[in-house]
């Protein structure tokens, strides 16, 4: 089958339901993705589909043919993303095993809501999780990155 | 809750063929339907027994309840901005909201974990248009009597007339997740066509509703 992948066309022979996050890391090499529970429940393996956020982990290779798919290694243009500059001028990660689900799914938000409230930002991210319990900063990059005033707000 | 139902109905049953009793005759025999498993759904037929058309209509509404009340099909029908899920109800995991349109919000829509179809490895439930039932149609926490006047009300049941929720419970493909729900779940009692003619059978006895309690 044939996808697009970061803005490249791949063709893979593969079995349709193959998750997606296994055709990025194993197949095509790239592991930006991580994988996490492998059950969408952490968000770790969150990946573009036409701009959606899916999580590729449960998330069949088939889904990805006809659409273009963007991972984390693709997110930036010529320039880091805003986000990816906001999160390291905060220094948001720990561990940094999380990071790349949390860039895509924060991506994900800030092109369709620009100016986001905590609230906004709070539902869309309420699904990636961090066990280094980093919410706080990325809550307030996720704010640098779309302009919007962090003051008042613990960090 | 199920048991509980099957009350309902054989008191409405019992009800029917008291009240239809008139002065100086011997009263009939009450009417006994047969107790469906929770796997089951009665046939049309078995309601021929009631002879009185409201009560009859009002009969069928318990049955078809029944699977309204399924969490198969409640858990995605929640009276607030969160679903539920399993059996026994639980809050989703992760905690997704409905957003504007009942199919989350940018970066945590049901479609980015739901597919499709159901899946088989990872478990993930998945059907077309997999999203929330939207507020108005809030089943959760509901009385049979809130449902059935609910499901007949266009602004409340996404304009539909009547022949529209026929048609809709017979042959939606989300609506038809339920009776295969992948994994190891528990499917909605009968078949989607049994619901469908319940619902029928419902309609053509004048959509009758049992009393609405809060």
């Amino acid at each position: 089958m044939k996808i697009k992948i970061n803005g490249a066309d791949q063709t893979l022979d593969v079995d349709p339901e193959m998750p997606l996050l296994w055709a990025l890391r194993d197949v095509l090499g790239l592991t930006g993705t991580k994988y996490g529970c492998g059950e969408a429940l952490c968000g770790a393996c969150t990946v573009h589909l036409d701009g959606h956020a899916v999580r590729a982990c449960v998330t069949p290779v088939s889904r990805a043919e006809g659409r273009t798919t963007t991972t984390i290694e693709g997110l930036a243009g010529a320039q880091k993303h805003p986000l990816q500059q906001a999160w390291l001028d905060l220094r948001v990660p720990q561990c940094g095993f999380c990071q790349a689900g949390q860039l895509m799914t924060a991506a994900a938000l800030l092109a369709v809501k620009p100016k986001p409230t905590d609230v906004e930002i709070d539902q869309s991210m309420a699904g990636n999780i961090c066990r280094c319990g980093t919410y706080t900063r990325i809550r307030a990059a996720i704010k640098r990155a779309a302009g919007v005033s962090d003051e008042g707000n613990s960090k | 809750m199920r048991v509980g139902e099957l009350f309902v109905i054989i008191a409405i049953a019992i009800a029917v063929a008291l009240t239809s009793c008139s002065g100086g005759q011997r009263a009939p025999t009450p009417v006994v339907l047969r107790a469906a498993g929770p796997a089951e759904l009665l046939a049309v037929s078995e309601f021929d027994a009631i002879s009185n058309r409201a009560d009859r209509s009002r009969a069928l509404f318990g049955e078809v309840a029944r699977v309204l009340r399924h969490p198969r099909c409640i858990n995605c029908h929640p009276d607030g901005d969160s679903p539920h899920q399993r059996f026994a109800m639980e809050p989703h995991d992760p905690p997704v909201v409905r957003g504007p349109a009942n199919n989350g919000v940018p970066g945590l829509e049901c479609t980015t974990c739901h597919q499709t179809h159901n899946q088989q490895l990872t478990r993930v439930p998945g059907a077309p248009k997999w999203q929330l039932a939207p507020i108005d149609m809030a089943w959760f926490g509901k009385s049979v009597g809130y449902l059935c006047n609910e499901l007949k009300d266009p602004k409340r049941n996404g304009g539909r007339t009547l022949a529209k929720i026929i048609e809709h419970v017979s042959s939606d493909e989300l609506v038809g997740w339920a009776w295969h729900p992948g994994a190891d779940r528990e499917p909605a009692p009968g078949t989607q066509a049994q619901l469908g003619a319940l619902v029928k059978a419902w309609v053509d006895t004048g959509a009758e509703c049992p009393e609405e309690r809060p």
